[in-house]
């Protein structure tokens, strides 16, 4: 059985199917995030002190993971275009520069992690970290998540270009939109967590 | 998106090489913003005033926000609502009102 309108629009929605999927699944995703910033907030306004970010986390490694994120999203939003441009080759390259920014972003931050846990600081040492944790590590797994996506395209799903373009297209643009949207929520962690 | 032409394509991604050099130098800046060590309540506004410029600009061109369907709007304005009744529930709360 054919999956309809991967291609071509919807009449009634004027999106094709995967991109509306995707921007409902942010939705959900943005109630996810909002959840836990919520939280940041009750526990920060509820507590008696809070520490500043930039006392007890390294904030020159998090401005680095800042700029690999933001790097990797111009790489992706590139790709999407040299596919639109019937450039298949560059769009690789620029797919293979995302996933190695995806790989940089986790190493930097486990090198943040491992150093806390070698001081033997952990989600229950404080309300900061624990919020610190939970808020960086579901993003990280976010990042972890691109990264499969970005290696199946790399290694795999690169086949689909030969045969059906438009919709490898479209599936590289959808995944970008998931990308970027892990670079906004960062654009917001950082200064909340690091820099206040 | 797709039916753009060759010329119409490329000129966007000039577009994205500009914002990815507004990005890096706004990050810089709120980096800097955060050694003159401001008031934890003007700090505050800075960083998210910052953060906030930055994610129009994902949102806007990276994510092409400012060109999509009617549908998609729809969808984020609901979000957007829920979204801030989210973050409006702890300045409602007992605890909310401590210390802030």
């Amino acid at each position: 059985m054919e999956i309809p309108y991967t291609v071509d629009a919807r009449p009634d929605t004027g999106l094709y199917n995967g991109k509306l999927g995707i921007w409902l699944f942010l939705a959900s995703e943005v109630m996810l995030f909002g959840a836990l910033f919520s939280s940041l907030v009750l526990l920060r306004t509820g507590a008696e002190s809070w520490p500043k970010g930039w006392e007890l986390l390294n904030v020159p490694l998090a401005t680095l993971n800042t700029f690999i994120l933001i790097g990797s999203s111009v790489t992706v939003v590139m790709a999407w275009a040299s596919l639109r441009l019937g450039n298949f080759n560059r769009a690789r390259l620029y797919l293979i520069v995302t996933l190695l920014c995806g790989f940089g972003f986790m190493i930097i931050k486990g090198i943040e992690y491992g150093t806390k846990f070698s001081h033997h600081i952990y989600p229950k040492t404080s309300t900061f970290y624990s919020i610190y944790f939970v808020l960086t590590g579901l993003h990280g797994l976010h990042v972890l998540g691109g990264m499969i996506v970005f290696a199946y395209f790399i290694l795999w799903g690169g086949k689909m270009w030969k045969s059906e373009p438009e919709r490898f297209t479209n599936r590289i643009e959808i995944t970008g939109l998931y990308w970027h949207f892990v670079d906004l929520v960062w654009i917001f962690l950082f200064p909340i967590l690091y820099l206040l | 998106m797709s039916g753009h032409s060759v010329e119409e394509i490329r000129k966007e991604t000039r577009v994205y090489l500009v914002i990815f050099f507004v990005l890096a130098a706004l990050t810089a800046v709120t980096v800097g913003v955060s050694y003159l060590h401001l008031s934890t309540g003007m700090a505050i506004a800075v960083a998210l005033m910052i953060a906030s410029i930055k994610g129009f600009l994902v949102a806007g061109y990276f994510m092409h926000l400012l060109s999509e369907k009617k549908l998609i709007y729809s969808v984020l304005i609901l979000t957007v609502v829920f979204f801030l009744f989210l973050m409006a529930i702890p300045f409602g709360s007992e605890y909310g009102s401590i210390g802030g």
